[in-house]
């Protein structure tokens, strides 16, 4: 399925993040976290998180700096084996599956779960390049044709294809903030995952920048589960479906987007959300 | 306690005086810093600027040499030999390169001092009274073999007149160039008098004229004609040592420095290798030297001096500076470049290999090119392999023996005929520093192109 053919609209009032509840509540369950725990040697950033991410919606964590929702994050494929002194307890399964099993591959893992992050880091490679980086090293296309395929139609999904059809072979670092951040976007479509986390991806962005992404990130949503983190209530109301309120390295409150916002049960949540901590 | 921050005009006008009392010292110590930093640069500056001078005024006069145009007749009376061998006389090839060299053999005994002895009478005034000795001290020794050369080309010359350039020896260009003191005594100059006169005559009258010396680039070291000597043999001894250096230094250093930073488990083990790897590039060079005496000559039995030794002590010297280099350099790769790799699925090899590597390109090429241009002057450990031999041919393997440029300029510097080995040691190093001056503008240029892609 094709889903964006030209240039993203580029009204905020075109996103469309609104789902029943009872819908949402119904959604098969992808990824399941109990009791997850992180320290960074002697430091305890979580403690004990437990949550589940339903398919094919777009989960926010939001919270203040350092509250750990980016560390949790970076806990489901596994970046923080790449911290020195990180030490990761509890368990998380994606489909049923322990991705801290030590039989399971961290690289198959990631190629399951891709992400984004803060700052946009495309590859100081051309365009084609960036895109094509995955499928290469995964093994996914069978010659320059497929491959060829699998570019432009991840530059198309991400909303990009339109804007650098015409300099493919131009760097990608030349390419805007916005347009850098969904070159990323595309990098990690490009390879199929089934569940994309993005850690504050329009951190770095303007507004217009900003509007285009969660645009992108809201078509997204049909085909993938969707994981973001975001220090912008305003973001997380706009494009998400759940929401889980972190503080201090634990979790407070998770639920239904508009649950969360208009009627949130915990007295931090709500102090949060009305702008009196964080 | 007085309120100092008060917020009252009167306040702030004090602060304000407090403030400018102060400012007086801050631009004067800012004033004084500037200056000393200044000196320093001009100082250093006018140091490399009268070290160029210096050795641009010794050394350009030694790009010119002084060439005898004579006129050479092949007498029959004194080349009195057979006829070249021809191939048709003989059945089989052996049988023909045997009678050849017995007819080479035979004409190297002649005498052909002689037949430079007459071509120098014939240029000199008619009549002139000097003995053969004195005549045969103004053209260069390598005369006779260069004519002898000219007749075993071709034998036909025979009886026939030609005009041949020779070289006018060292003591003969001394003094054409004026690197002896005209006034001396007969007892202190180097050429006899009925000589030295000669030389004048002839240079007034053209058979003696400058031109641009190109034996120093295509001859090798001489020393029974040093007029002739020049640096082709060193500098491709010096090639030699450079490639294997560059092929053995820069796949082993990156290769080490790339396991020791990305790979390497940070345990006690890799500190105390970090540390000897600091403190191998402090090592001074000399002791470089004795290690491949020992370790590549005594225990290998590798050729002593040979660019193969050479290049191998040189490639020690010149790893720990490439691999402190490349650390650095991978050091400073940003994190969010191997986040993307990894976060892409890329395994750790091919974030190092496809990303993080590749971005450091231009910072190891530099420090290869910098180690290199630091190696190409390395004198001390190749005096204790050898490689301070004289030899007088270019090495056409590693395994040859041979010397290097700056081996060359210290053999040279300490040559006895002062007067002409002097300008030749200048000519010498600006040839070194013109390689080197070249290998930085390569890195240079290389470096910034590199950046300009990435």
């Amino acid at each position: 399925m094709d889903m964006v053919a030209g240039k993203v609209k580029m009204t905020q009032q075109s996103v469309n993040s609104t789902m029943n509840p009872t819908d949402l509540l119904e959604r098969p369950i992808r990824l399941t976290a109990k009791d997850v725990t992180v320290h960074y040697g002697q430091k305890q950033a979580l403690h004990g998180i437990s949550i589940q991410i339903p398919d094919r919606a777009v989960t926010s964590f939001i919270g203040p700096s350092g509250c750990g929702k980016s560390t949790f994050l970076r806990c489901i494929n596994r970046m923080n084996d790449t911290i020195e002194g990180a030490k990761v307890g509890g368990t998380i399964k994606l489909d049923g599956e322990d991705i801290y099993d030590p039989a399971l591959d961290v690289v198959e893992l990631r190629a399951r779960i891709g992400m984004v992050f803060q700052k946009p880091n495309p590859f100081p490679k051309s365009i084609y390049e960036n895109v094509a980086y995955g499928p290469k090293i995964h093994g996914l296309a069978r010659n320059k044709t497929d491959l060829d395929e699998i570019v432009v139609s991840s530059l198309r999904k991400a909303g990009l294809f339109e804007e650098v059809k015409d300099r493919l072979n131009e760097p990608g670092t030349g390419l805007s903030g916005g347009q850098q951040q969904r070159l990323c976007i595309a990098r990690a479509i490009a390879v199929g995952p089934e569940v994309i986390l993005m850690d504050e991806p329009c951190s770095a962005l303007d507004p217009i920048a900003t509007a285009i992404i969660e645009e992108l990130i809201d078509e997204l949503r049909e085909n993938y589960t969707i994981v973001i983190v975001t220090h912008s209530m305003q973001q997380a109301a706009r494009v998400s479906q759940k929401t889980a309120f972190f503080h201090l390295g634990n979790l407070i409150e998770e639920g239904v987007t508009e649950d969360i916002f208009t009627n949130p049960v915990n007295k931090q949540t709500q102090d949060y959300i009305m702008g009196r901590i964080g | 306690m007085t309120d100092t921050l008060s917020n009252t005009h009167a306040a702030s006008l004090e602060r304000t005086k407090l403030v400018r009392a102060g400012l007086r010292r801050r631009h004067m110590s800012e004033a004084i810093f500037r200056g000393l930093g200044l000196a320093a640069i001009v100082m250093a500056l006018g140091f490399v600027a009268l070290l160029f001078i210096d050795i641009g005024r010794k050394g350009i006069p030694a790009f010119t040499q002084s060439n005898l145009h004579l006129t050479v007749t092949f007498d029959p009376a004194v080349i009195e030999v057979g006829p070249a061998p021809a191939r048709a006389d003989f059945t089989s090839e052996a049988e023909y390169n045997a009678a050849n060299l017995g007819w080479q053999r035979e004409v190297a005994l002649l005498n052909w001092n002689t037949i430079v002895e007459q071509a120098m009478r014939a240029a000199a005034p008619a009549g002139l009274d000097i003995d053969s000795r004195t005549l045969l001290t103004i053209p260069e020794t390598d005369a006779r073999h260069r004519i002898r050369a000219l007749f075993v080309e071709n034998p036909a010359l025979l009886g026939q007149t030609v005009d041949v350039d020779v070289l006018a020896s060292a003591n003969a260009t001394n003094w054409i160039k004026g690197n002896i003191d005209r006034s001396l005594g007969d007892a202190q100059q180097q050429l006899a008098a009925p000589a030295r006169t000669l030389i004048d005559t002839l240079v007034e009258n053209g058979t003696i004229s400058n031109g641009f010396s190109w034996s120093i680039f295509t001859n090798v070291d001489s020393r029974a004609a040093p007029a002739s000597a020049g640096l082709l043999g060193a500098f491709v001894g010096t090639l030699w040592m450079m490639l294997i250096v560059v092929a053995l230094a820069v796949p082993i250093g990156v290769a080490a420095a790339v396991y020791l930073e990305e790979f390497a488990p940070k345990s006690r083990l890799t500190d105390f290798i970090e540390v000897n790897i600091n403190n191998l590039a402090a090592v001074p060079s000399i002791v470089f030297g004795l290690l491949g005496a020992a370790a590549f000559i005594n225990y290998m039995h590798l050729p002593i001096s040979a660019p193969i030794v050479g290049g191998l002590v040189l490639t020690l010297m010149t790893l720990p500076t490439i691999i402190i280099a490349t650390r650095g350099a991978l050091l400073g790769v940003s994190p969010s470049l191997r986040q993307a790799a990894l976060g892409m699925g890329a395994s750790k090899t091919q974030m190092v290999f496809h990303h993080v590597l590749p971005v450091t390109f231009p910072s190891i090429l530099t420090a290869t090119i910098l180690g290199i241009a630091h190696a190409l002057g390395e004198t001390a450990p190749l005096l204790l392999i050898g490689m301070k031999a004289f030899v007088a041919q270019v090495p056409t393997s590693p395994f040859d023996q041979a010397t290097a440029l700056p081996v060359q300029i210290y053999l040279w510097q300490g040559n006895e005929n002062r007067n002409f080995f002097e300008p030749r040691t200048a000519a010498a190093i600006m040839v070194l520093l013109a390689v080197m001056i070249c290998l930085n503008g390569v890195a240079i240029y290389l470096r910034s192109r590199l950046e300009k892609r990435a």
